[in-house]
Protein backbone atom coordinates (compact mmCIF):
# COMPACT_ATOMS: atom_id res chain seq x y z
CA UNK A 1 0.00 0.00 0.00
CA UNK A 2 2.77 2.24 -0.62
CA UNK A 3 0.79 3.85 -3.21
CA UNK A 4 -2.67 6.07 -2.53
CA UNK A 5 -5.33 3.99 -3.84
CA UNK A 6 -7.43 6.92 -5.44
CA UNK A 7 -4.79 7.23 -8.00
CA UNK A 8 -5.77 5.89 -11.61
CA UNK A 9 -4.48 2.59 -11.90
CA UNK A 10 -2.73 3.40 -15.28
CA UNK A 11 -0.57 6.12 -13.80
CA UNK A 12 0.04 4.09 -10.63
CA UNK A 13 1.20 1.44 -13.03
CA UNK A 14 3.62 3.42 -14.82
CA UNK A 15 5.10 5.48 -11.44
CA UNK A 16 5.93 1.83 -9.70
CA UNK A 17 6.86 0.22 -13.37
CA UNK A 18 10.45 1.54 -13.69
CA UNK A 19 11.21 0.20 -10.14
CA UNK A 20 9.31 -2.72 -10.68
CA UNK A 21 10.24 -3.08 -14.17
CA UNK A 22 14.11 -3.26 -12.98
CA UNK A 23 13.63 -5.18 -9.64
CA UNK A 24 11.90 -8.32 -11.27
CA UNK A 25 13.94 -8.37 -14.43
CA UNK A 26 17.01 -8.64 -12.10
CA UNK A 27 15.36 -11.19 -9.89
CA UNK A 28 14.33 -13.44 -13.21
CA UNK A 29 18.66 -12.82 -14.45
CA UNK A 30 19.11 -14.60 -10.99
CA UNK A 31 16.60 -17.14 -11.02
CA UNK A 32 18.03 -17.90 -14.51
CA UNK A 33 21.51 -18.16 -13.21
CA UNK A 34 20.52 -20.11 -10.25
CA UNK A 35 18.30 -22.28 -12.65
CA UNK A 36 21.66 -22.77 -14.64
CA UNK A 37 23.89 -23.90 -11.54
CA UNK A 38 21.27 -26.04 -9.90
CA UNK A 39 20.93 -27.99 -13.09
CA UNK A 40 23.72 -30.17 -13.17
CA UNK A 41 23.51 -33.64 -12.66
CA UNK A 42 25.52 -36.08 -10.39
CA UNK A 43 26.78 -38.92 -11.78
CA UNK A 44 25.18 -41.17 -9.44
CA UNK A 45 21.31 -39.67 -10.54
CA UNK A 46 19.68 -41.81 -13.64
CA UNK A 47 16.84 -39.93 -14.92
CA UNK A 48 13.36 -42.45 -15.85
CA UNK A 49 13.08 -44.34 -19.21
CA UNK A 50 12.91 -42.46 -22.14
CA UNK A 51 14.07 -38.69 -19.85
CA UNK A 52 14.75 -36.66 -23.06
CA UNK A 53 18.41 -35.23 -23.14
CA UNK A 54 19.01 -33.14 -20.26
CA UNK A 55 18.86 -30.14 -21.31
CA UNK A 56 15.34 -30.93 -23.06
CA UNK A 57 14.35 -32.71 -19.60
CA UNK A 58 15.05 -29.76 -17.62
CA UNK A 59 12.48 -27.48 -20.35
CA UNK A 60 10.20 -30.22 -20.58
CA UNK A 61 9.60 -31.79 -17.45
CA UNK A 62 7.10 -29.83 -15.21
CA UNK A 63 7.88 -31.73 -11.80
CA UNK A 64 4.77 -33.44 -11.14
CA UNK A 65 5.68 -36.72 -10.13
CA UNK A 66 3.22 -38.65 -11.85
CA UNK A 67 5.62 -40.61 -13.09
CA UNK A 68 6.73 -41.59 -9.94
CA UNK A 69 3.03 -42.17 -8.69
CA UNK A 70 2.88 -45.14 -11.09
CA UNK A 71 6.41 -46.67 -10.77
CA UNK A 72 5.34 -50.05 -9.07
CA UNK A 73 9.13 -50.63 -7.74
CA UNK A 74 9.13 -47.23 -5.92
CA UNK A 75 12.09 -46.72 -7.77
CA UNK A 76 11.90 -42.99 -8.89
CA UNK A 77 11.81 -39.70 -6.69
CA UNK A 78 11.46 -36.29 -7.01
CA UNK A 79 14.54 -34.63 -5.89
CA UNK A 80 14.01 -32.59 -2.68
CA UNK A 81 15.59 -29.09 -3.01
CA UNK A 82 18.45 -30.34 -0.64
CA UNK A 83 19.75 -33.17 -3.14
CA UNK A 84 22.02 -32.30 -5.91
CA UNK A 85 19.51 -33.27 -8.71
CA UNK A 86 17.78 -30.20 -9.69
CA UNK A 87 14.48 -29.73 -7.19
CA UNK A 88 11.45 -31.62 -7.90
CA UNK A 89 12.95 -33.54 -10.77
CA UNK A 90 12.43 -37.48 -11.17
CA UNK A 91 15.14 -39.78 -10.94
CA UNK A 92 16.55 -43.03 -9.06
CA UNK A 93 20.02 -43.94 -7.83
CA UNK A 94 20.67 -47.36 -9.19
CA UNK A 95 22.70 -48.51 -5.97
CA UNK A 96 19.69 -48.18 -3.79
CA UNK A 97 16.69 -48.87 -6.03
CA UNK A 98 17.04 -49.96 -9.76
CA UNK A 99 14.42 -49.79 -12.70
CA UNK A 100 12.97 -53.51 -13.07
CA UNK A 101 12.19 -52.61 -16.60
CA UNK A 102 8.16 -52.77 -16.79
CA UNK A 103 7.50 -54.22 -19.89
CA UNK A 104 4.28 -51.97 -20.16
CA UNK A 105 6.61 -48.70 -19.05
CA UNK A 106 3.99 -47.14 -16.90
CA UNK A 107 6.16 -44.44 -15.69
CA UNK A 108 6.51 -43.12 -19.75
CA UNK A 109 2.65 -43.66 -20.37
CA UNK A 110 1.79 -41.43 -17.03
CA UNK A 111 4.33 -38.87 -18.17
CA UNK A 112 1.74 -35.64 -18.99
CA UNK A 113 4.48 -33.46 -20.79
CA UNK A 114 6.39 -36.12 -22.84
CA UNK A 115 9.71 -35.20 -20.75
CA UNK A 116 9.58 -39.04 -20.91
CA UNK A 117 9.93 -39.23 -24.56
CA UNK A 118 5.85 -41.70 -25.35
CA UNK A 119 7.83 -42.42 -28.67
CA UNK A 120 9.73 -45.12 -26.64
CA UNK A 121 7.42 -48.30 -26.18
CA UNK A 122 10.18 -50.87 -26.00
CA UNK A 123 11.52 -50.88 -22.80
CA UNK A 124 14.92 -52.76 -23.87
CA UNK A 125 15.09 -49.36 -26.30
CA UNK A 126 15.66 -47.33 -22.97
CA UNK A 127 19.24 -45.49 -22.52
CA UNK A 128 18.51 -44.19 -18.65
CA UNK A 129 22.63 -44.28 -18.11
CA UNK A 130 25.37 -47.32 -19.50
CA UNK A 131 26.64 -49.13 -16.57
CA UNK A 132 30.60 -49.36 -16.87
CA UNK A 133 33.41 -51.35 -14.81
CA UNK A 134 34.89 -48.57 -12.90
CA UNK A 135 37.21 -50.76 -11.00
CA UNK A 136 39.33 -53.26 -11.95
CA UNK A 137 41.35 -53.24 -8.80
CA UNK A 138 38.21 -54.74 -6.73
CA UNK A 139 36.18 -56.23 -8.92
CA UNK A 140 36.52 -59.84 -7.77
CA UNK A 141 36.12 -61.23 -11.87
CA UNK A 142 39.38 -58.98 -12.33
CA UNK A 143 41.05 -60.47 -9.39
CA UNK A 144 40.57 -64.06 -11.04
CA UNK A 145 37.56 -64.86 -8.44
CA UNK A 146 34.54 -66.22 -10.56
CA UNK A 147 31.60 -63.30 -9.23
CA UNK A 148 29.70 -63.06 -11.77
CA UNK A 149 26.66 -61.38 -10.13
CA UNK A 150 26.72 -58.64 -11.86
CA UNK A 151 26.30 -60.10 -15.27
CA UNK A 152 23.71 -62.97 -13.73
CA UNK A 153 21.25 -60.10 -12.80
CA UNK A 154 21.85 -58.01 -15.80
CA UNK A 155 17.89 -58.31 -17.75
CA UNK A 156 19.91 -58.35 -21.15
CA UNK A 157 22.38 -61.01 -20.09
CA UNK A 158 24.80 -61.54 -23.02
CA UNK A 159 24.23 -58.54 -24.87
CA UNK A 160 24.53 -55.68 -22.63
CA UNK A 161 26.93 -57.61 -20.33
CA UNK A 162 29.31 -60.22 -21.47
CA UNK A 163 31.98 -62.06 -19.92
CA UNK A 164 35.32 -62.03 -21.86
CA UNK A 165 37.99 -64.68 -21.49
CA UNK A 166 41.26 -62.97 -20.56
CA UNK A 167 44.32 -64.79 -19.58
CA UNK A 168 45.21 -64.50 -15.76
CA UNK A 169 48.78 -63.26 -15.63
CA UNK A 170 49.37 -63.39 -11.69
CA UNK A 171 48.54 -67.68 -11.51
CA UNK A 172 49.66 -67.66 -15.56
CA UNK A 173 47.51 -70.41 -15.31
CA UNK A 174 43.58 -69.91 -14.81
CA UNK A 175 41.45 -67.83 -16.65
CA UNK A 176 39.43 -64.32 -16.02
CA UNK A 177 36.08 -64.10 -17.21
CA UNK A 178 35.84 -59.67 -17.18
CA UNK A 179 32.56 -58.34 -17.24
CA UNK A 180 31.74 -56.22 -20.10
CA UNK A 181 29.65 -53.87 -21.15
CA UNK A 182 27.99 -52.98 -24.47
CA UNK A 183 26.56 -49.78 -25.14
CA UNK A 184 24.47 -51.01 -28.14
CA UNK A 185 22.14 -53.27 -25.43
CA UNK A 186 22.74 -51.63 -21.69
CA UNK A 187 19.20 -49.71 -20.73
CA UNK A 188 20.91 -48.23 -17.60
CA UNK A 189 18.89 -50.00 -15.34
CA UNK A 190 21.34 -50.23 -12.60
CA UNK A 191 20.46 -53.85 -11.66
CA UNK A 192 24.19 -54.63 -12.12
CA UNK A 193 25.61 -51.67 -9.69
CA UNK A 194 22.57 -52.36 -7.40
CA UNK A 195 23.78 -55.74 -7.30
CA UNK A 196 27.69 -55.98 -7.26
CA UNK A 197 28.46 -57.46 -3.78
CA UNK A 198 32.03 -55.16 -2.67
CA UNK A 199 31.11 -52.97 -0.09
CA UNK A 200 31.42 -50.02 -2.83
CA UNK A 201 30.33 -51.27 -6.47
CA UNK A 202 33.26 -51.79 -8.61
CA UNK A 203 30.42 -51.71 -11.54
CA UNK A 204 28.75 -48.36 -11.90
CA UNK A 205 26.05 -46.68 -14.07
CA UNK A 206 26.51 -43.01 -14.97
CA UNK A 207 24.10 -40.76 -17.09
CA UNK A 208 25.61 -41.07 -21.12
CA UNK A 209 27.20 -38.43 -21.64
CA UNK A 210 29.54 -39.11 -18.59
CA UNK A 211 29.85 -42.85 -19.63
CA UNK A 212 30.73 -42.85 -23.32
CA UNK A 213 33.51 -41.30 -25.43
CA UNK A 214 33.44 -40.00 -28.58
CA UNK A 215 36.07 -40.82 -31.47
CA UNK A 216 36.93 -38.08 -33.42
CA UNK A 217 34.09 -37.43 -35.90
CA UNK A 218 36.85 -37.70 -39.14
CA UNK A 219 37.34 -41.49 -37.65
CA UNK A 220 37.31 -44.51 -39.61
CA UNK A 221 37.48 -47.97 -38.82
CA UNK A 222 39.98 -50.00 -41.13
CA UNK A 223 39.22 -53.18 -40.83
CA UNK A 224 35.21 -52.43 -41.16
CA UNK A 225 36.25 -50.22 -43.77
CA UNK A 226 37.86 -52.85 -45.36
CA UNK A 227 34.89 -55.34 -44.72
CA UNK A 228 32.78 -52.47 -45.87
CA UNK A 229 34.57 -52.13 -49.24
CA UNK A 230 34.79 -55.95 -50.10
CA UNK A 231 38.69 -55.61 -49.46
CA UNK A 232 41.45 -53.53 -48.88
CA UNK A 233 40.54 -49.81 -49.96
CA UNK A 234 44.66 -49.30 -50.14
CA UNK A 235 45.54 -52.33 -52.36
CA UNK A 236 47.55 -55.47 -51.18
CA UNK A 237 50.21 -54.36 -48.91
CA UNK A 238 53.98 -56.16 -48.92
CA UNK A 239 54.64 -58.58 -46.73
CA UNK A 240 57.37 -58.13 -44.86
CA UNK A 241 59.51 -61.15 -42.48
CA UNK A 242 58.71 -60.43 -39.01
CA UNK A 243 61.67 -60.09 -36.85
CA UNK A 244 61.68 -61.95 -33.95
CA UNK A 245 64.73 -62.27 -31.12
CA UNK A 246 66.37 -65.29 -31.18
CA UNK A 247 64.84 -66.91 -28.91
CA UNK A 248 61.67 -66.61 -29.72
CA UNK A 249 59.55 -69.91 -29.55
CA UNK A 250 57.01 -68.91 -32.29
CA UNK A 251 58.22 -69.51 -35.72
CA UNK A 252 60.14 -67.54 -38.07
CA UNK A 253 58.92 -66.49 -41.47
CA UNK A 254 55.99 -64.17 -43.24
CA UNK A 255 53.71 -62.61 -40.79
CA UNK A 256 49.81 -62.37 -41.61
CA UNK B 1 -17.39 3.69 14.90
CA UNK B 2 -13.96 2.45 15.62
CA UNK B 3 -11.98 2.28 19.02
CA UNK B 4 -9.06 5.04 18.85
CA UNK B 5 -5.62 2.87 17.64
CA UNK B 6 -7.61 0.27 15.57
CA UNK B 7 -5.30 -0.38 12.49
CA UNK B 8 -5.67 1.83 9.54
CA UNK B 9 -3.92 1.66 6.19
CA UNK B 10 -4.62 4.74 5.06
CA UNK B 11 -4.68 7.06 8.19
CA UNK B 12 -1.17 5.23 9.29
CA UNK B 13 -2.44 5.16 12.87
CA UNK B 14 0.45 4.76 15.21
CA UNK B 15 -1.42 3.58 18.24
CA UNK B 16 0.24 1.50 21.08
CA UNK B 17 -2.39 -0.50 22.86
CA UNK B 18 -3.44 -3.88 21.04
CA UNK B 19 -4.90 -2.58 17.87
CA UNK B 20 -8.89 -3.55 17.45
CA UNK B 21 -9.09 -6.25 15.08
CA UNK B 22 -11.02 -5.52 12.07
CA UNK B 23 -14.25 -7.51 11.83
CA UNK B 24 -15.34 -6.43 15.07
CA UNK B 25 -18.43 -4.90 14.39
CA UNK B 26 -19.40 -7.68 11.64
CA UNK B 27 -19.11 -10.41 14.80
CA UNK B 28 -21.23 -8.40 16.62
CA UNK B 29 -23.89 -8.14 14.51
CA UNK B 30 -23.25 -11.49 12.36
CA UNK B 31 -21.99 -13.42 15.43
CA UNK B 32 -18.10 -14.99 14.54
CA UNK B 33 -19.18 -17.72 12.25
CA UNK B 34 -21.57 -15.81 10.29
CA UNK B 35 -18.23 -13.02 10.09
CA UNK B 36 -15.91 -15.77 8.71
CA UNK B 37 -18.22 -18.15 6.65
CA UNK B 38 -16.39 -17.54 3.28
CA UNK B 39 -12.82 -17.98 5.40
CA UNK B 40 -14.34 -20.91 6.35
CA UNK B 41 -14.85 -22.08 3.40
CA UNK B 42 -12.50 -20.96 1.68
CA UNK B 43 -9.54 -23.05 4.21
CA UNK B 44 -12.25 -25.67 4.06
CA UNK B 45 -12.21 -25.82 -0.02
CA UNK B 46 -8.32 -25.64 0.65
CA UNK B 47 -7.40 -28.20 2.65
CA UNK B 48 -9.72 -30.72 0.97
CA UNK B 49 -7.82 -30.39 -2.01
CA UNK B 50 -4.89 -31.16 -0.25
CA UNK B 51 -6.61 -34.14 1.33
CA UNK B 52 -7.28 -35.20 -1.86
CA UNK B 53 -3.75 -34.98 -2.72
CA UNK B 54 -2.65 -36.73 0.40
CA UNK B 55 -5.14 -39.45 0.30
CA UNK B 56 -3.06 -41.92 -1.81
CA UNK B 57 0.25 -41.41 -0.28
CA UNK B 58 -0.68 -41.67 2.80
CA UNK B 59 -4.06 -44.16 2.87
CA UNK B 60 -3.45 -45.45 -0.28
CA UNK B 61 -6.82 -43.85 -1.88
CA UNK B 62 -5.58 -42.85 -5.26
CA UNK B 63 -8.04 -40.05 -5.90
CA UNK B 64 -5.65 -37.55 -7.26
CA UNK B 65 -2.61 -38.51 -8.63
CA UNK B 66 0.92 -35.98 -9.06
CA UNK B 67 0.73 -32.26 -7.67
CA UNK B 68 -0.48 -28.91 -8.49
CA UNK B 69 1.89 -28.83 -11.37
CA UNK B 70 0.23 -31.65 -13.64
CA UNK B 71 -2.52 -33.86 -11.29
CA UNK B 72 -4.78 -36.95 -13.00
CA UNK B 73 -7.88 -37.68 -10.88
CA UNK B 74 -10.14 -40.54 -11.09
CA UNK B 75 -7.37 -41.34 -13.92
CA UNK B 76 -9.29 -39.28 -16.76
CA UNK B 77 -9.32 -35.61 -15.81
CA UNK B 78 -6.06 -34.42 -16.49
CA UNK B 79 -5.21 -30.57 -14.75
CA UNK B 80 -2.09 -28.37 -15.47
CA UNK B 81 -0.72 -25.49 -14.47
CA UNK B 82 -0.65 -22.50 -16.71
CA UNK B 83 2.25 -20.70 -15.73
CA UNK B 84 4.40 -23.72 -15.51
CA UNK B 85 3.38 -24.98 -18.94
CA UNK B 86 4.11 -21.47 -20.11
CA UNK B 87 7.36 -21.71 -19.20
CA UNK B 88 7.79 -24.99 -20.72
CA UNK B 89 6.14 -23.75 -24.01
CA UNK B 90 8.60 -20.72 -23.60
CA UNK B 91 11.03 -23.52 -23.22
CA UNK B 92 10.58 -24.32 -26.57
CA UNK B 93 9.29 -28.05 -25.29
CA UNK B 94 5.81 -29.01 -26.96
CA UNK B 95 3.79 -30.64 -24.13
CA UNK B 96 2.14 -33.96 -24.88
CA UNK B 97 -1.68 -34.13 -25.26
CA UNK B 98 -2.21 -34.58 -21.36
CA UNK B 99 -0.70 -31.86 -20.30
CA UNK B 100 -2.32 -29.49 -22.94
CA UNK B 101 -5.97 -30.73 -22.25
CA UNK B 102 -4.97 -30.29 -18.78
CA UNK B 103 -4.11 -26.49 -18.99
CA UNK B 104 -6.98 -25.83 -21.88
CA UNK B 105 -9.33 -27.46 -18.40
CA UNK B 106 -7.74 -24.89 -15.86
CA UNK B 107 -8.06 -22.08 -18.02
CA UNK B 108 -11.43 -22.58 -18.79
CA UNK B 109 -12.33 -22.90 -15.01
CA UNK B 110 -10.99 -20.03 -13.93
CA UNK B 111 -11.83 -18.23 -16.42
CA UNK B 112 -15.05 -18.34 -15.69
CA UNK B 113 -14.82 -18.06 -11.74
CA UNK B 114 -12.09 -15.78 -11.47
CA UNK B 115 -8.49 -16.49 -11.86
CA UNK B 116 -6.83 -15.81 -8.46
CA UNK B 117 -9.71 -18.28 -7.03
CA UNK B 118 -7.12 -20.00 -7.53
CA UNK B 119 -4.91 -18.02 -5.21
CA UNK B 120 -7.47 -17.77 -1.97
CA UNK B 121 -9.14 -21.15 -2.38
CA UNK B 122 -6.23 -23.58 -3.72
CA UNK B 123 -2.94 -22.66 -2.92
CA UNK B 124 -1.39 -24.06 -0.29
CA UNK B 125 0.76 -20.78 0.01
CA UNK B 126 -2.33 -18.40 0.79
CA UNK B 127 -2.98 -19.95 3.85
CA UNK B 128 0.94 -19.24 5.22
CA UNK B 129 0.47 -15.30 3.61
CA UNK B 130 -2.75 -14.95 5.49
CA UNK B 131 -1.19 -16.04 8.42
CA UNK B 132 1.69 -13.78 8.16
CA UNK B 133 -0.85 -11.09 7.23
CA UNK B 134 -2.97 -11.61 10.33
CA UNK B 135 0.08 -11.90 12.62
CA UNK B 136 1.79 -9.05 11.43
CA UNK B 137 -1.51 -6.97 11.84
CA UNK B 138 -2.27 -8.83 15.54
CA UNK B 139 1.67 -7.62 16.46
CA UNK B 140 1.51 -4.45 14.97
CA UNK B 141 4.56 -4.84 12.83
CA UNK B 142 4.96 -1.86 10.54
CA UNK B 143 8.71 -2.44 9.31
CA UNK B 144 9.46 -2.96 5.53
CA UNK B 145 9.13 -1.94 2.67
CA UNK B 146 6.55 -3.01 0.05
CA UNK B 147 7.91 -3.36 -3.32
CA UNK B 148 5.67 -1.94 -6.36
CA UNK B 149 2.49 -4.62 -7.35
CA UNK B 150 3.14 -4.16 -10.89
CA UNK B 151 6.58 -6.68 -9.84
CA UNK B 152 4.65 -9.82 -10.48
CA UNK B 153 4.24 -9.05 -13.85
CA UNK B 154 7.12 -7.99 -14.70
CA UNK B 155 8.49 -10.97 -13.39
CA UNK B 156 6.32 -13.15 -14.99
CA UNK B 157 7.61 -11.55 -18.32
CA UNK B 158 11.08 -11.77 -16.92
CA UNK B 159 10.61 -15.53 -16.06
CA UNK B 160 9.33 -16.34 -19.43
CA UNK B 161 12.22 -14.45 -20.92
CA UNK B 162 14.77 -16.39 -18.81
CA UNK B 163 12.76 -19.68 -19.87
CA UNK B 164 13.56 -18.77 -23.15
CA UNK B 165 17.47 -17.90 -22.76
CA UNK B 166 18.30 -21.24 -20.66
CA UNK B 167 15.40 -23.80 -21.92
CA UNK B 168 14.22 -24.49 -18.29
CA UNK B 169 11.38 -23.93 -16.23
CA UNK B 170 13.86 -21.49 -14.36
CA UNK B 171 10.70 -20.76 -11.94
CA UNK B 172 10.34 -23.97 -10.63
CA UNK B 173 13.90 -23.92 -9.20
CA UNK B 174 12.92 -21.47 -6.91
CA UNK B 175 8.92 -21.40 -7.02
CA UNK B 176 7.43 -21.35 -3.69
CA UNK B 177 4.18 -23.30 -4.45
CA UNK B 178 5.27 -26.10 -6.56
CA UNK B 179 7.87 -26.52 -3.63
CA UNK B 180 5.66 -26.41 -0.40
CA UNK B 181 2.71 -28.25 -2.61
CA UNK B 182 5.63 -31.20 -3.69
CA UNK B 183 6.86 -31.01 0.10
CA UNK B 184 3.55 -32.08 1.43
CA UNK B 185 2.47 -34.70 -1.08
CA UNK B 186 5.84 -36.21 -1.82
CA UNK B 187 7.80 -35.28 1.57
CA UNK B 188 11.17 -33.48 1.52
CA UNK B 189 12.46 -30.99 4.03
CA UNK B 190 14.55 -28.29 2.52
CA UNK B 191 11.23 -26.88 0.69
CA UNK B 192 10.03 -25.71 3.74
CA UNK B 193 12.98 -22.72 4.02
CA UNK B 194 11.52 -21.23 1.20
CA UNK B 195 7.84 -21.47 2.69
CA UNK B 196 9.71 -19.83 6.05
CA UNK B 197 11.16 -17.16 3.76
CA UNK B 198 8.02 -16.28 2.29
CA UNK B 199 6.19 -16.31 5.75
CA UNK B 200 9.07 -14.13 7.17
CA UNK B 201 8.97 -11.46 4.10
CA UNK B 202 5.18 -11.22 4.96
CA UNK B 203 5.85 -10.31 8.45
CA UNK B 204 8.47 -8.36 8.46
CA UNK B 205 9.46 -6.95 5.21
CA UNK B 206 6.26 -6.44 3.19
CA UNK B 207 2.60 -6.67 4.07
CA UNK B 208 0.73 -8.86 1.38
CA UNK B 209 4.41 -8.68 -0.09
CA UNK B 210 4.22 -12.14 -1.46
CA UNK B 211 0.86 -12.82 -3.03
CA UNK B 212 0.23 -9.06 -3.67
CA UNK B 213 3.44 -7.95 -5.54
CA UNK B 214 5.87 -10.35 -6.34
CA UNK B 215 4.29 -13.85 -7.09
CA UNK B 216 4.30 -14.60 -10.81
CA UNK B 217 2.00 -17.45 -10.79
CA UNK B 218 -0.81 -15.22 -8.86
CA UNK B 219 -0.22 -12.80 -11.94
CA UNK B 220 -1.02 -15.48 -14.77
CA UNK B 221 -3.81 -16.33 -12.44
CA UNK B 222 -5.06 -12.93 -12.97
CA UNK B 223 -4.26 -13.12 -16.38
CA UNK B 224 -6.58 -15.64 -16.95
CA UNK B 225 -9.52 -14.32 -14.46
CA UNK B 226 -9.38 -10.59 -16.56
CA UNK B 227 -12.99 -11.05 -18.03
CA UNK B 228 -13.95 -13.62 -15.39
CA UNK B 229 -17.87 -14.27 -14.67
CA UNK B 230 -18.20 -14.50 -10.80
CA UNK B 231 -16.80 -11.13 -9.19
CA UNK B 232 -17.83 -9.87 -5.88
CA UNK B 233 -19.91 -6.57 -6.11
CA UNK B 234 -20.33 -3.50 -3.27
CA UNK B 235 -24.35 -4.16 -3.93
CA UNK B 236 -25.18 -2.48 -1.38
CA UNK B 237 -22.46 0.29 -1.06
CA UNK B 238 -24.89 3.13 0.00
CA UNK B 239 -24.62 1.43 3.31
CA UNK B 240 -20.75 1.52 3.97
CA UNK B 241 -20.33 3.36 6.81
CA UNK B 242 -16.48 3.69 5.91
CA UNK B 243 -15.35 1.89 9.01
CA UNK B 244 -12.69 0.65 6.28
CA UNK B 245 -12.61 -2.84 7.67
CA UNK B 246 -12.67 -4.14 4.07
CA UNK B 247 -9.46 -2.71 2.87
CA UNK B 248 -7.72 -3.94 6.09
CA UNK B 249 -8.49 -7.88 5.67
CA UNK B 250 -8.58 -7.57 1.90
CA UNK B 251 -5.21 -8.79 0.34
CA UNK B 252 -5.60 -6.43 -2.48
CA UNK B 253 -7.02 -3.26 -0.80
CA UNK B 254 -6.45 -0.99 -4.01
CA UNK B 255 -9.13 -3.07 -5.94
CA UNK B 256 -12.37 -1.95 -4.00
CA UNK B 257 -12.45 1.61 -3.67
CA UNK B 258 -13.57 2.09 -7.31
CA UNK B 259 -16.59 0.45 -6.41
CA UNK B 260 -17.43 0.75 -3.33
CA UNK B 261 -16.90 4.73 -3.97
CA UNK B 262 -18.60 4.39 -7.49
CA UNK B 263 -15.04 6.62 -8.42
CA UNK B 264 -15.37 7.95 -12.12
CA UNK B 265 -19.38 6.55 -12.22
CA UNK B 266 -17.74 2.91 -11.52
CA UNK B 267 -20.60 0.01 -11.20
CA UNK B 268 -20.54 -2.13 -8.01
CA UNK B 269 -18.51 -5.03 -9.79
CA UNK B 270 -15.16 -5.05 -8.43
CA UNK B 271 -13.74 -5.41 -11.53
CA UNK B 272 -9.41 -5.55 -10.92
CA UNK B 273 -8.42 -8.86 -12.07
CA UNK B 274 -5.82 -8.98 -8.74
CA UNK B 275 -9.32 -9.56 -6.69
CA UNK B 276 -8.75 -13.07 -5.38
CA UNK B 277 -12.42 -13.78 -4.79
CA UNK B 278 -12.14 -14.59 -1.46
CA UNK B 279 -15.09 -12.92 0.18
CA UNK B 280 -13.27 -11.95 3.11
CA UNK B 281 -14.94 -7.99 2.23
CA UNK B 282 -18.12 -10.35 2.08
CA UNK B 283 -17.39 -12.10 5.64
CA UNK B 284 -15.87 -8.33 7.49
CA UNK B 285 -18.23 -5.53 6.60
CA UNK B 286 -21.17 -5.34 9.46
CA UNK B 287 -23.07 -3.60 7.08
CA UNK B 288 -23.33 -6.64 4.38
CA UNK B 289 -22.10 -4.22 1.50
CA UNK B 290 -20.57 -6.85 -0.35
CA UNK B 291 -22.04 -10.20 -1.99
CA UNK B 292 -20.87 -12.58 -4.71
CA UNK B 293 -21.96 -11.58 -8.15
CA UNK B 294 -21.85 -12.19 -12.10
CA UNK B 295 -19.45 -9.43 -13.88
CA UNK B 296 -22.76 -7.82 -15.63
CA UNK B 297 -24.78 -7.57 -12.31
CA UNK B 298 -24.76 -4.15 -12.30
CA UNK B 299 -27.54 -3.50 -9.59
CA UNK B 300 -26.40 -1.73 -6.52
CA UNK B 301 -28.38 -0.15 -3.81
S1 LIG C 1 10.37 -49.01 -16.11
FE1 LIG C 1 9.18 -49.66 -14.32
S2 LIG C 1 10.65 -49.85 -12.65
FE2 LIG C 1 11.66 -48.69 -14.27
S3 LIG C 1 11.26 -46.56 -13.67
FE3 LIG C 1 9.66 -47.13 -15.11
S4 LIG C 1 7.97 -47.83 -13.83
FE4 LIG C 1 9.81 -47.79 -12.53
S1 LIG D 1 5.67 -37.41 -15.19
FE1 LIG D 1 6.91 -36.32 -16.71
S2 LIG D 1 6.58 -34.15 -16.23
FE2 LIG D 1 5.91 -35.31 -14.44
S3 LIG D 1 7.70 -35.43 -13.10
FE3 LIG D 1 7.74 -37.28 -14.37
S4 LIG D 1 9.02 -36.73 -16.12
FE4 LIG D 1 8.42 -34.82 -15.13
S1 LIG E 1 22.71 -51.37 -16.35
FE1 LIG E 1 23.78 -53.28 -15.90
S2 LIG E 1 22.13 -54.71 -15.49
FE2 LIG E 1 21.19 -52.98 -16.55
S3 LIG E 1 21.23 -53.46 -18.72
FE3 LIG E 1 23.13 -52.37 -18.30
S4 LIG E 1 24.63 -53.94 -17.85
FE4 LIG E 1 22.62 -54.89 -17.66
S1 LIG F 1 -0.22 -15.11 -5.34
FE1 LIG F 1 1.03 -16.94 -5.69
S2 LIG F 1 1.54 -17.72 -3.69
FE2 LIG F 1 -0.11 -16.23 -3.42
S3 LIG F 1 -1.95 -17.45 -3.38
FE3 LIG F 1 -1.64 -16.80 -5.52
S4 LIG F 1 -0.42 -18.42 -6.51
FE4 LIG F 1 -0.34 -18.73 -4.29
S1 LIG G 1 -12.07 -7.37 -2.85
FE1 LIG G 1 -12.94 -8.84 -1.40
S2 LIG G 1 -12.97 -10.77 -2.53
FE2 LIG G 1 -11.59 -9.40 -3.63
S3 LIG G 1 -9.61 -9.88 -2.80
FE3 LIG G 1 -10.40 -8.15 -1.60
S4 LIG G 1 -11.38 -9.11 0.15
FE4 LIG G 1 -11.06 -10.71 -1.37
Amino acid sequence: MSSAPSQPGRRRFLNGAAGAAGGALLLSLGVGFTARQAAALPANALRPPGALAENDFLGACIRCGLCVRDCPYDTLKLADPADQVAAGTPYFEARKVACEMCDNLPCVKACPTGALDHKLTDISKARMGLAVLVDQETCLNFLGLRCDVCYRVCPVIDRAITLQRRHNERSDRHAMLIPTVHSDACTGCGKCEKSCVLEEAAIKVFPIALAKGMLGRHYRKGWEEEEKAGGSLIGDQTQLPARRPEDSPLPRGVLK
Amino acid sequence: MNAPGAVRPASGATGKSMPLQPGHEAIASKGWLGAHKWLIARRLVQFTVLGLFLAGPWAGIWIVKGNLSSSLTLGVLPLTDPFVLLQSLAARHWPAAAALTGVVIVMLFYALVGGRAYCSWVCPVNVVTDSAAWLRRRLGIKTGKVPSSATRWWLLGGLLLASAATGMTVWEFVNPVSMAHRAIIFGGSAAWLVVIAVFGYDLLVANRGWCGHVCPMGACYATLGRASLLRVSAASRSACNDCMDCFVVCPEPQVIRPALKALNGAGPIIQFPECTNCGRCIDVCSKNVFRYAHRFDQRSA
